[in-house]
């Protein structure tokens, strides 16, 4: 299960609708270990697509690094489809690299409401799990 | 001459469990070749057919070595290496 606090999920989803009908990428960094999200990181797509998203590869090590040195992880990772159910594609689960991590997808292709889904990628195997949205901060 | 290699998390069943491991080499290729030697399987996991995969990124003192010179990458004594998968996806099935 994905506990995230409602700021934080307004602002994924704030994010992907900015930068409809590209994808739109990011991560949400908590304290290693508490699988707490807590640092809003949105990233660049480098890819600048609708159908693909990317990092760009100097942001990626900055991020990485910046966690490294705040003892972080990728707690959550997100990304949008702006065409296409919120459900890991085959590109999804092919280039899913962080066991750890839930992978959070938005979809943006209904103008008025939005899909937010969670899921566990481990060598390729996909698990959707509940979200659940804590109020207040 | 030794080098120091940051391993990301998916990788470090290869070594282990170890964040940083050791290895020489006077390119990036006879780096992996050395690290292979000692962790199996992980060679095949940065390299295909040769080349660095393409959603590998591998950076030698902090610079993509797609800027380098890729696999052919010259390294000295000291230099510090990361390896970072991609963080890539998206809705084609390309």
């Amino acid at each position: 299960m994905l506990s995230i606090r409602r700021d934080l999920v307004d602002a994924i989803v704030e994010h992907a609708r900015k930068d409809h009908p590209d994808e739109a990428c990011g991560v949400i960094a908590g304290p290693a270990g508490t699988d707490r999200p807590e640092r809003f990181i949105p990233m660049l797509n480098a890819a600048r697509s609708p159908t693909f998203y990317e990092f760009d590869s100097m942001d990626l090590l900055r991020l990485y690094r910046e966690m490294d040195d705040n003892d972080e992880e990728p707690v959550v990772v997100y990304h949008s489809h702006t065409a296409t159910e919120a459900y890991p594609s085959r590109t999804d689960i092919a280039y899913a690299n962080e066991p750890g991590a839930h992978y959070v997808l938005v979809s943006t292709r209904d103008d008025d409401t939005h899909e937010f889904r969670s899921f566990r990628i481990v060598d390729g195997v996909v698990t959707e799990e509940e979200v659940q949205v804590i109020d207040g901060e | 001459m030794a080098v120091e290699v940051r391993i990301p998390t998916i990788l470090r069943p290869y070594t282990g469990g170890a964040k940083t491991v050791e290895g020489t080499g006077d390119t990036l290729t006879a780096l992996i070749d050395d690290l292979e030697s000692r962790h199996p399987g992980l060679r095949d996991r940065l390299v295909e057919n040769g080349t660095l995969r393409r959603f590998v990124n591998v950076y030698v003192n902090d610079e993509d070595v797609r800027f380098l010179g890729a696999e052919k990458t010259a390294l000295s004594d000291g230099d510090s290496v990361t390896v970072l998968p991609a963080v890539a996806g998206g809705a084609s099935t390309r």
